[in-house]
């Protein structure tokens, strides 16, 4: 206990964004976004790169501060700011009405164009979203395309289809699965180079425009000002310009929104991006580090979930009417909501009473979760123990604590052994969850890279790989006890 | 002498059901009773009445000095002077299954009477010698065959030295062989260390013939007949002893 401790501060300490004192800006991203937004740097996959990233070094080099980059689930980035996870969310975030009713946002500091990313054969065959009716039209979820997407469904009778990333939807149109995509320009031209003009092709015409902002938490807006000052010299001295230029996303579109933002013509200035090869090698200090998250995050909440288990099933077994009810609440509570649900609930919902750490949360989430499972396992266990070995013990005068401790409990403790197990090697599995908090476990730290690298197949295999390093061993030594106890 | 064990009108029902109504018994020291009757007749009941495992309803129950009322079982803590009093020997032996025979019967020795652990461990080894299943101390409950469980449940019965020893169907699963053997160690506890006194539930007629000093026949909650063992049953007088004997004849 004392070492799983330990490690576990280490790790606290070392994924612990929140206490840099000031001198740092944190700024959240989702690295699972790629490039040109934000993407594991290939040459140190422990540091991001990207023309986002860069937005926020100049941001925070104008500031006085040092950037810093916390990793965030592209879904979930207005929650985290606006609890305070880092002061500026910038990864592709969208200027929508919602947002800026919400949250505070910076002025845009990028132009993009809606357009829609059709077959080869279907090229020019539907140019605009009317011409679509009744056709599946695929979008990220939780954009403005999706939103232009569920109001043309309305109003123009086609099917809008929501993924949770940006690959698939292209790859489902290469598939036929959906007729057209619609996203944003930057988007699309990636999924172009990694598919090949013959797998789709890209419709000129702007369905629509958008921007690229900064998002704060509402109560920041001094902090807001401050980053639009910062973005509009930066549209003024060139920077922003050089920083579009060498991630090959300037176009005539930022220097008339720049003209109308800041009110003068870009300088010029060209250098261009060079990738490194993207060696799997290079990935797996990352992924080491990110295993040992797994695993340190895995047992500190298994052992929350015992503590738990055996006090709520104490509670079932032993306790008064109330405390009977009051457990069982809570375990069939637990039982029948989703863990993502109560995830959400204990970071996102709770923010406004209680700041957790983002790793205390998943410790405590999963914890909590388990336990109510654990408990359920340790209150069959219990009444699985016969009854008149009970009797036997209150005849030699044992008092009731001395018989769970002395007779009752470890014979439980055999009874449950193999069902918690189980639980073991499905909590390391679930722990892959608790990216929706921010943490980046070795699941997260797969989907990154592979969607990085562009291919899923070196990444998810590697990470199988660690999985079943770590789930194997614990169901041989659960076999082993149970051997070693079978006979009692 | 006064009696070390002394039920008097005991009352007690199931459900609505009255398995006793004035069940009155009295065993005193170095003395053996067998309480008999057919299965169901509330031998058990009584049993678990004296040990504090059940409420009764009625009557009362003193055991060396320590009175048992009518009305719910009293907290354990409340039960201490009883429990140092009366032993219990289950019909199934009920050992704790995790723990080896010395550990069973060495348990009580340590953590209730907190004997330090060599001590505990002495006394439990001399405890299964004088049980003659000392060869078996290390086995586990699970590896011991029905005779050498109850001696090591007798055994640990008997660990914390009550006066008084109850027993439930003792030969319910041991072959006549056994059964003799059982008797003679019985009669050896009962006379030990100054009289213990031993009340055994048995539908077993020849059993209580060579063990017991004294039968009490219980039918319909009641005892029916009591008296030496020779008298009541070579010289049965009540149906109900008459009915045990004939079911005890036939195969």
């Amino acid at each position: 206990m004392i070492p799983a401790l330990t490690a576990a501060l280490g790790v606290a300490a070392w994924l612990g964004a929140a206490q840099q004192p000031q001198a740092t800006l944190q700024w959240g991203g989702d690295a699972e976004g790629g490039a040109p937004f934000v993407e594991a740097d290939p040459g140190d996959p422990s540091q991001v790169r990207g023309f986002d990233v860069e937005v926020a070094e100049t941001i925070a080099r104008s500031l006085g501060r040092r950037a810093r980059f916390v990793q965030v689930q592209w879904s979930s980035i207005d929650q985290s700011v606006e609890r305070g996870d880092f002061a500026i969310g910038l990864s592709g975030v969208e200027d929508t009405p919602a947002r800026r009713a919400r949250h505070a946002v910076t002025i845009p500091y990028f132009e993009f164009r809606e357009v829609l990313a059709v077959r080869p054969d279907d090229r020019g065959r539907w140019s605009d979203l009317a011409a679509l009716r009744g056709r599946r039209v695929a979008t990220l979820g939780a954009t403005m395309a999706y939103d232009i997407l569920v109001a043309a469904r309305d109003s123009l009778g086609l099917v809008a289809a929501s993924y949770d990333d940006d690959v698939h939807p292209y790859s489902d149109l290469v598939a036929g699965r959906v007729d057209a995509v619609l996203l944003d320009h930057i988007i699309a031209a990636r999924a172009r180079r990694r598919l090949g003009s013959e797998g789709l092709v890209i419709e000129p015409r702007a369905v629509a425009v958008g921007h690229y902002v900064g998002v704060l938490a509402k109560a920041d807006s001094a902090l807001r000002d401050s980053v639009d000052v910062a973005l509009r010299a930066a549209m003024r001295d060139g920077t922003l310009e050089r920083i579009f230029r060498r991630w090959q996303v300037w176009d005539a579109s930022q220097a008339a929104l720049f003209r109308r933002i800041a009110g003068s013509g870009p300088a010029v200035a060209v250098d261009t991006a060079e990738r490194r090869a993207a060696a799997v090698s290079a990935y797996l200090p990352s992924l080491g580090r990110a295993a040992l998250v797994t695993a340190v995050l895995s047992v500190l909440s298994m052992a929350v979930a015992v503590v738990v288990g055996g006090v709520v099933a104490s509670g079932r077994v032993y306790g008064p009417a109330p405390v009977r009810v009051l457990m069982t609440v809570y375990v069939e509570l637990i039982r029948g909501t989703p863990l993502l649900l109560q995830l959400f609930v204990l970071y996102y919902g709770l923010s406004g009473v209680v700041r957790l750490p983002a790793f205390l949360a998943a410790v405590l989430g999963l914890g909590l979760n388990y336990g109510a499972y654990e408990a359920e396992i340790y209150r069959g266990a219990l009444e699985a123990v016969s009854h008149t070995q009970l009797e036997a013990a209150r005849t030699l005068g044992f008092s009731e604590a001395q018989i769970l401790r002395l007779v009752r409990g470890p014979q439980a403790l055999r009874y449950a052994l193999a069902p918690m197990t189980n639980d073991f090697v499905a909590l390391l599995k679930d722990s892959s969850l608790v990216s929706v908090l921010t943490v980046v476990e070795l699941t997260k730290q797969t989907a990154i890279y592979a969607t990085n690298i562009g291919t899923w197949i070196v990444p998810g295999m590697l990470c199988a790989v660690v999985y079943l390093a770590m789930s194997l061993p614990l169901a041989r030594l659960g076999r082993r006890l149970e051997r070693r106890w079978r006979t009692a | 002498m006064t009696a070390l064990l002394s039920v008097d009108r005991l009352h007690l029902g199931y459900h609505g059901r009255d398995v006793l109504r004035g069940l009155t018994v009295e065993v005193r020291r170095g003395e053996v009773v067998a309480l008999m009757g057919p299965s169901g007749a509330g031998k058990t009941s009584a049993l678990r009445a004296v040990a504090a495992l059940v409420r009764f309803d009625g009557g009362r129950i003193v055991v060396d000095g320590f009175a048992l009322e009518p009305g719910p079982v009293p907290p354990e803590s409340r039960l201490k002077p009883l429990r140092r009093r009366v032993g219990l020997v289950f019909q199934g032996h009920a050992l704790f299954a995790h723990l080896t025979a010395l550990e069973n019967v060495a348990l009580a020795l340590r953590h209730v009477l907190e004997r330090r652990r060599e001590e505990a461990d002495d006394t439990a080894r001399r405890l299964l010698d004088s049980l003659d299943v000392g060869v078996r101390a290390a086995a586990l409950p699970s590896q011991l065959s029905g005779g050498e469980a109850q001696r090591v449940a007798i055994a640990r019965a008997l660990a914390p030295d009550p006066p008084l020893l109850l027993m439930d169907e003792p030969t319910a699963a041991l072959d006549p062989a056994r059964r003799g053997a059982l008797g003679r160690t019985l009669r050896r506890v009962a006379a030990a260390d100054g009289g213990r006194g031993l009340w055994i539930a048995t539908h077993d007629v020849e059993f209580a013939r060579a063990c017991a000093d004294r039968v009490a026949i219980l039918a319909d909650g009641m005892v029916v007949e009591a008296g030496s063992a020779t008298e009541v049953l070579d010289r049965p007088g009540h149906p109900a002893t008459r009915a045990l004997l004939a079911e005890a004849a036939s195969p």
